[in-house]
């Protein structure tokens, strides 16, 4: 199943803040989105999934396994998100309901789409939790967010976004507010995870590093518009466009200065 | 320890956590002791609240008459049993009137579309201008003075209040990303209010309500003082207290009883709604609970 976005544009209140991105996912692939804040990486993520803000209107053309997404009522993207599209956020602080156990949080995916009872999914919970290699799962799940750390919330997280094995997973800076070993960590086990499955992956962030480390494609973003793409590898070696330039390096003097991340 | 057993415990923990904090164990023992006396009143009162005694006008507290009696010769302790009926209707049903009006112009006023939220919350904003004593007063020109109109008239205002303070908590909510994470793990908008937003404002609102439920035992004193509450020949606390005020001067203590009752229920209904927030909030509870984590399972 592979996703075509076709000249995707998001409009915030008559303002283009993504202003005709193209790029494919084709399945089993790993596409990096990369670009400063404001460059519309996060936006062009939601518009995806249909969950733009209020006030935020999307046009073009989003088409996941031949299937146009843009403009499909919400009951029926429901019955994707979480189920076929999958979507890790950037704030493990925030992410997480700080009043329910994160094994229920885990397990609402799983209830939503495979209508298992309450007890299956918590079962299933503890297996998910391990299978993201959280330590204890069985007593874990039984926690609440603000008792966990910020790298084993971000695991909970990916839990949740895998839980029902989508086949195609959104990474919306998911190590960005980590400190850099966690953030190894993560991107090891997302890299390990994506392959396993053989999941599509769209990866988003503002460091070509970090990118490095799980995609094999990249699309470069600035003000909402393409402005360079193709395979990782070129991007680091031979960047085209200034901004890819910059990017790269900011990426090295991220290398040289650990946590100085920003 | 059976899986069912653990999950039993674990939902009803917050009950546990409120009966170990002293504000949540006075409240619930008030409400309780406000409760089963109305519910005992509706059978059994020691005399009848209504009858006049003029042999023993003006008892002191003792024997037969533990309270004491009023002017007319009638029990106190059972005009008070009696208005703990009406006390405890009043409460629940002004509670339960806020709630759905509170709710549901926060829920409107949250989460719909930018010119009916706005809308709404200009219309909270000049409701909340009415003062309850208002709407009583309209009511009660329509219908007469009874205990509905106290109900809906405090209702209403509290309803006012709750939407006041619950609909901005419900935005700041809204634009957390565990919400929107709700919405992409497949939750429809109906299921993310339900499971992760309403848990969410639920502390503010339950503080809100049990204020109201306490005003509304205070105000059904006042308005039935006014007149617009109970008919004076249906029992009540207020009614009670501006009988016995007349005679404050000659029998002070009488006038005690009635105001003790009064303000022991609002206290515990505060303390109550303050217990309960601090009890089902887990961020608050973190001591208590990293306490108790390391103690061993006993498997037997």
């Amino acid at each position: 199943m592979s996703l075509e976005v076709q000249d995707l544009v998001v409009e915030i209140d008559g303002r283009r803040v993504v202003d005709g991105v193209s790029f494919d996912v084709p399945d089993g692939e790993r596409v990096g989105l990369i670009g400063e804040s404001g460059s519309g990486k996060s936006l062009t993520a939601l518009a995806i999934l249909g969950l733009l803000p209020d006030g935020a209107t999307a046009t073009g053309s989003v088409r996941w396994d031949g299937r146009e997404l843009i403009g499909l009522p919400d009951r029926e993207l429901a019955t994707l998100r979480g189920d076929e599209i999958g979507i890790v956020f950037q704030e493990p602080r925030t992410a997480l309901n700080p009043i329910r156990t994160v094994g229920r949080q885990i397990g609402e995916s799983v209830r939503i789409h495979e209508g298992v009872s309450r007890r299956e999914a918590s079962a299933r919970a503890i297996a998910e939790a391990e299978r993201v290699r959280l330590p204890d799962a069985a007593e874990l799940v039984r926690r609440y967010p603000h008792q966990l750390s910020g790298g084993q919330r971000q695991r909970v997280a990916i839990a949740m976004a895998l839980a029902c094995r989508p086949r195609l997973l959104i990474a919306d800076e998911p190590t960005t507010a980590l400190d850099v070993t966690i953030q190894a960590e993560i991107l090891e086990l997302l890299g390990g995870l994506v392959e396993r499955d053989g999941m599509s992956l769209v990866f988003i962030t503002h460091d070509l590093a970090v990118l490095s480390q799980v995609a094999t494609d990249a699309v470069v973003l600035e003000d909402g518009r393409v402005v360079e793409r193709g395979p990782l590898s070129r991007l680091l070696t031979a960047p085209e466009s200034p901004v890819t330039q910059g990017l790269l390096r900011d990426a090295t003097a991220t290398l040289w200065k650990p946590g100085g991340v920003s | 320890m059976t899986r069912a057993q653990a999950h039993g415990r674990h939902r009803f923990a917050w009950l546990g956590r409120l009966w170990s904090l002293s504000t949540g164990r006075f409240g619930i023992i008030v409400v309780l002791a406000i409760g089963l006396t109305a519910l005992v009143a509706r059978f059994w009162t020691p005399f009848d609240p209504q009858k006049v005694d003029v042999q023993n006008r003006w008892d002191a507290p003792g024997i037969p008459h533990l309270l004491g009696t009023d002017g007319s010769g009638r029990d106190i302790l059972s005009l008070l049993m009696a208005g703990a009926r009406t006390t405890v209707w009043v409460a629940l049903g002004a509670g339960a009137v806020a709630t759905l009006l509170g709710l549901v112009l926060a829920v409107v006023g949250a989460l719909t579309t930018r010119w009916v939220r706005e809308s709404v919350a200009v219309l909270v904003d000049i409701l909340i201008a009415f003062p309850v004593l208002l709407i009583a007063m309209m009511l009660s020109s329509v219908w007469g003075g009874s205990l509905w109109v106290v109900i809906i008239s405090v209702g209403i205002g509290f309803g006012v209040n709750i939407a006041r303070v619950t609909r901005p908590e419900l935005r700041r909510v809204l634009h957390s990303d565990f919400v929107l994470a709700g919405r992409a793990a497949g939750l429809t908008p109906f299921e993310n209010l339900w499971r992760h937003l309403l848990p969410n404002v639920a502390p503010v609102f339950i503080v809100q309500l049990s204020w109201g439920m306490a005003v509304a035992v205070l105000a059904e004193a006042g308005l039935s003082y006014l007149g617009f509450g109970a008919p004076p020949t249906e029992p009540s606390w207020g009614i009670l207290l501006k009988d016995l005020q007349t005679y404050i001067s000659v029998h002070p203590l009488s006038v005690v009883w009635p105001g003790l009752a009064i303000t022991i229920t609002v206290l515990g209904l505060n303390l109550l709604g303050d217990g309960l927030r601090e009890a089902t909030d887990p961020t608050l509870s973190r001591r208590r609970t990293a306490a108790r984590t390391p103690q061993p399972v006993v498997v037997s």
